[in-house]
């Protein structure tokens, strides 16, 4: 079996960083990422995208920069093993081993420290026809430019908030999509009531940046609707018009986005401890200030702790690092205190902003609970939001015990779309809160294995 | 529909979707494909049988599952397109969940 001091999942900017990090503390590394190259989410395909002017800005700028810092560990003299296209399904916390999936092949690695540093996921938004063919969320499709230059043909509608609809509207108009039209979610009130979370100061870099985005945008075409409420996709076999409350528009594709949640599908089924973030309205898992988890094998670094940006997750990898670096004894205590100081001043700069903006975008109350009985939930299982109600009221106390009652998690997904769906339906239902109705605990195999996968594994280890 | 922007991206690799071949950039994936085919569904859902296509293009939903060069349930967005790639929506199959439960 091979063994690493530390092995990281993900190869965005958390994944990365904390990769050079702890190599350069000569620390063994092995980074395993289920994408082809490295960048995550936010610098997807950024080394073969480099050509596109449509991306041009920090996608290609600083997602390049890290990226060539990483390829520059790599190997003999880095110090840092990178396997790419390899997903993680399986974490045996007493054993200190994962088990990985590469070409349709598992194998068993030993680790003496796991980073999981797995990112966010867009979060779910169930409208009325959101299965439809032709609504997708707005990441699938900035996905579909950065890995193969593709834009939306004909009239297009992104519905939702965030500072991801604005920067995708940029990227789409540049690379000649459209027309486009954007109907902002937001509250009225959501802009003063920001105002009062402060960290404008602090954080004015990164929201000049955002206002120079919504400026770009409107110059180039962009048509904005305001203050949406009660989105609806409609058409016949696949999307053909958006309705909402005093108005509607006919469009070839819809894309949704209300913003972005950790990803906690892995450190759930650990069974980690978890907190309902009142202020992101999304789970996460308990970190100490070096973004260890509850239990002594797993540290967490980057937006699967938390949304912080890419600023913050290459802060948050670098931390978790040199607490890597400690716990195996290559660095005394006050050394690694010494080392992550610049750092967590990197990490208070990148977060200033966030509870502007986490105000600023909050989702409705019916983005979490919709309100219309025949939204479908579970996209799998195509259960909607009316049979999620009926089994709150036959007695199910969370998502683990609808479960009993319906399929709703047991599909393919396992929950990563309905979960905090189904909890926030049952809490409104039974007047309890999201946090008292539970997260869903998943089990290994993280992603769906055939059983041939599975007889890749050798019978014995080593 | 998806189009492609062949003067950012070079397509170079042939794959067929549902024996349509179609051409794509180095790196894209077979859900890229069917969508860039223009096909109406990917898969059909095993309850209702309705169509869907790709929903988030990067693993979590598993709208995307499709059969890729005869595996069936494959997650179409988490394949890299590969030379002669062959690539079919998939119908009705609930074999992905009880392949989950191992
Ligand atoms: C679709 C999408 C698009 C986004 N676009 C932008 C953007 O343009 N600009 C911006 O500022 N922010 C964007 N964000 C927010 C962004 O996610 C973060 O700011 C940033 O990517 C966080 O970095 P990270 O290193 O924590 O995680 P990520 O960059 O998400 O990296 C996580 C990596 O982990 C890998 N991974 C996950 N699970 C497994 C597993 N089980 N096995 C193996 N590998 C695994 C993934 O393949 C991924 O490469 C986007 C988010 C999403 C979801
Ligand atoms: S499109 Fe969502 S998992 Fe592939």
């Amino acid at each position: 079996m091979r063994r690493y001091d530390l092995a990281i999942v993900g190869a965005g900017p958390a994944g990365m960083a904390a990769a050079v990090e702890a190599a350069s503390l000569g620390v063994s590394v092995l980074v395993v990422d289920e994408q082809l190259a490295p960048g995550g989410q936010v610098f997807r395909s950024v080394e073969s995208a480099a050509g596109d002017p449509a991306l041009a800005g920090e996608f290609l700028d600083a997602g390049g920069a890290l990226a060539r810092g990483f390829r520059a560990a790599l190997g003999a003299g880095g110090g840092i093993e990178y396997s790419p296209r390899t997903t993680l399904w399986h974490v045996d916390l007493e054993a200190g081993v994962i088990s990985v999936l590469r070409d349709r092949r598992s194998e068993e690695i030993a680790a003496s420290r796991v980073l999981l540093a797995t990112g966010a996921q867009e979060r779910p938004v169930p409208i009325p026809g959101w299965t439809l063919p032709g609504v997708m969320g707005a990441g699938a499709a900035q996905i579909l430019l950065k890995t193969a230059g593709a834009v939306p043909g004909g009239p297009l509608v992104l519905a939702g908030q965030g500072p991801l609809t604005w920067l995708l509207a940029v990227q789409l108009l540049r690379a000649g999509a459209g027309p486009i039209t954007m109907l902002e979610t937001g509250g009225k009130g959501a802009l003063w009531d920001a105002f009062r979370a402060g960290g404008l100061w602090t954080g004015r870099r990164l929201l000049t940046k955002g206002v120079g985005l919504v400026r770009e945008a409107r110059r180039r075409g962009l048509r904005v609707v305001r203050s949406v409420r009660d989105l609806r996709a409609e058409g016949d076999g696949r999307v053909q018009r958006v309705r909402w409350a005093g108005g509607e528009t006919a469009c070839d594709m819809l894309l949704l986005h209300e913003g972005v949640i950790p990803t906690t599908h892995v450190t759930r089924a650990l069974g980690l401890e978890h907190r309902w973030d009142e202020g992101q309205l999304c789970w996460r898992p308990v970190l100490d200030e070096w973004g260890a988890t509850s239990h002594g094998l797993v540290a967490v670094a980057g937006d699967g702790g938390g949304i912080g940006g890419w600023e913050a997750a290459a802060a948050t990898g670098r931390i978790a690092a040199i607490d890597a670096a400690w716990r195996l004894g290559r660095l005394p205590e006050d050394e690694a205190t010494r080392r992550a100081a610049p750092h967590r001043q990197t990490l208070a700069a990148a977060l200033a902003l966030r509870p502007f903006l986490d105000r600023l975008y909050a989702p409705a109350p019916e983005v979490l609970a919709p309100s219309d009985d025949a939204t479908i939930v579970c996209r799998c299982e195509e259960i909607n939001a009316g049979q999620v109600r009926h089994a709150a009221k036959l007695g199910a106390t969370g998502p683990n015990q609808a479960k009993a009652y319906l399929r709703a998690g047991m599909g393919p997904c396992q929950g990563r779309m309905c979960g905090t769906t189904v909890a926030a339906l049952i809490a409104q239902e039974r007047g309890i809160s999201i946090a008292e109705a539970g997260a869903l605990r998943p089990r290994a195999p993280f992603k769906p294995l055939t059983v041939g996968e599975m007889a890749g594994l050798p019978a014995e280890a080593e | 529909m998806f189009v492609q922007r062949p003067e950012a991206r070079p397509a170079t690799v042939e794959v067929f979707v549902e024996g349509l071949p179609v051409l794509l950039p180095e790196g894209a994936s077979a859900a890229a494909a069917v969508l860039l085919a223009g096909l109406p569904a990917i898969r059909e859902t095993p309850v209702k049988g309705s169509p869907r296509l790709p929903y988030c293009m990067m693993g979590i939903c598993f709208d995307c599952l499709a059969e890729i060069d005869g595996v069936a349930n494959r997650q179409a967005c988490m394949v890299p397109v590969a030379p002669g790639m062959r690539i079919a929506p998939q119908r009705g199959a609930r074999h992905a969940r009880l392949e989950a439960e191992v």
